[in-house]
């Protein structure tokens, strides 16, 4: 990229984690070194929480997506930093006589800044709902739930993830609080530039290779799409085809995956962006081959980063097991905090977390023996 | 009518399992009237087009109600359980 201004860094400060898993939330946090580390939870035991995120504009506020095995979805807010929690009086529902139900709010994400109280949940099956209220109540954003090119666009409610299908990765432009980003798991990328009232498709270039048409419109399936915030221009996206990079206004992604060592291959769930650096980006391969095992590649775990917006990557696996590991990493269970020397954080799907604060130089678990993990955020 | 709380459903009642309502009509009656009670239990346990929930059962006078209409009149017992739902 070209050259930028960067504000300066902030000083070092303890690094708080949300730990949403299949069974319940939990929080680890760290010192000031990032060397030490506690473990506080679990707080909604036995539900299923699809992800916990704190508010970055007020330090306070945290919401979590859960439902369980047999009641149906809501969401928990709190005031007090996890310290007590309350339900929505209204949790995201679709319109009654629509014949649609969330089976569970998959994607939370804060509003713009100069919109406090503003959040957006995706669901599965493919919903985007907003509350103004700081989560308390939740309305359908009509003009994607209602748009008469949904359903062409997604496929039917049963079509999708093993998991359900899902609305994930709404991404707010820091810029302007009228342009949007979704992406859907099945469905692509769409974008709205006039807060969710109409729906573009955002997919040239991406490939879609369980399609008939090779570069179809939409119909892609995005697993974390992430948009970076000092340069709003810049998305990334690792897809279920690949690893892909856009810079606003092109309308056409970039194949960064191909630069991915063959013997690993450009397939994963998560992805995370440097804070600071549009061109620093790190992700989690899976094995993607033959039958989608989902697991990583020959059973060595390792996480990928590029400095130079995915031209080329390194393989840092100093301290993650060398063999005989065979848990993967999901989409929303991969995140950054913000200091000076990034850490980098992931949970695994056999309840691990593992840490790195030297920016994925070398690894260290910071956590074992909790619930299948499915989203880690930076509080 | 006498409605038994399972467990599962016990953190909105503050921990009764056992809840007295007067006579309602329908199941869906009553059922509002718990959530008035009780907010955001509803939801938990029916869904947006009205249907109860997949692992969900009612059981009116021991008769397993599969619909929100299903009367209620003369009844003393309505049962919410949570059926099986995986590990």
């Amino acid at each position: 990229m070209a050259a930028r201004k960067t504000p300066p860094v902030a000083a070092p400060k303890r690094t708080s984690l949300l730990i949403a898993t299949r069974k319940g939330l939990w929080a680890l946090g760290s010192d000031a070194a990032r060397r030490s580390w506690k473990l506080t939870g679990p707080q909604f035991l036995g539900h299923i929480v699809h992800h916990a995120v704190a508010d970055p504009r007020d330090d306070r506020t945290m919401l979590a997506a859960a439902r369980t095995g047999h009641l149906g979805p809501t969401i928990f807010r709190s005031r007090d930093r996890g310290r007590t929690w309350k339900e929505a009086s209204q949790p995201p529902a679709f319109e009654a006589g629509s014949g649609r139900t969330v089976d569970h709010s998959f994607w939370l994400a804060a509003g713009h800044a100069s919109e406090p109280g503003v959040w957006y949940a995706g669901t599965s099956p493919q919903g985007l709902f907003r509350s103004t209220d700081g989560g308390a109540s939740w309305t359908g954003v009509k003009g994607f739930n209602e748009h008469p090119q949904r359903k062409t666009w997604c496929g039917g409610d049963q079509d999708g993830t093993p998991d359900g299908p899902k609305l994930h990765s709404v991404l707010v432009d820091p810029r302007d609080p009228k342009h949007l980003y979704i992406g859907m798991s099945s469905g692509g990328v769409f974008e709205s530039s006039d807060g969710g009232a109409d729906w573009a498709p955002l997919n040239k270039g991406v490939k879609a290779l369980f399609q008939p048409d090779p570069d179809p419109p939409f119909g892609h399936d995005p697993h974390c799409v992430r948009l970076h915030p000092r340069a709003p221009d810049r998305l990334y996206q690792q897809n279920h085809c690949g690893i892909y990079r856009i810079d606003r206004p092109a309308d056409r992604w970039t194949d960064i995956g191909a630069a991915m060592p063959k013997s690993v291959g450009p397939i994963g769930f998560p992805m995370v962006l440097h804070p600071r650096d549009p061109d620093t980006l790190w992700v989690f391969p899976m094995d993607g081959s033959d039958v989608w095992p989902r697991i990583s590649p020959g059973g060595k775990p390792a996480v990928y980063r590029s400095v130079n917006g995915g031209k080329t990557w390194q393989r840092q696996a100093t301290g993650l097991p060398k063999a005989q590991a065979w848990w993967t990493v999901k989409r929303q269970a991969m995140t950054a905090d913000q200091a000076p020397t990034v850490g980098v954080y992931f949970g695994t799907t056999s309840g691990e977390i593992w840490g790195s604060r030297d920016e994925g130089r070398s690894w260290k678990c910071l956590v074992r023996n909790l619930p299948h993990i499915y989203a880690v955020e930076a509080a | 009518m006498k409605v038994l709380i399972p467990g599962l459903l016990r953190s909105y009642t503050a921990g009764a399992d056992t809840v007295v309502l007067p006579a309602h009509p329908t199941l869906d009656a009553a059922l509002r009237d718990l959530n008035a009670r009780y907010p955001g239990l509803r939801f938990r346990v029916v869904d947006e087009q009205d249907a109860i929930r997949p692992h969900i059962k009612m059981f009116v006078d021991g008769e397993l109600a599969r619909r929100l209409d299903t009367p209620l009149a003369g009844s003393a017992e309505l049962m919410i359980v949570g059926a099986l739902s995986g590990g």
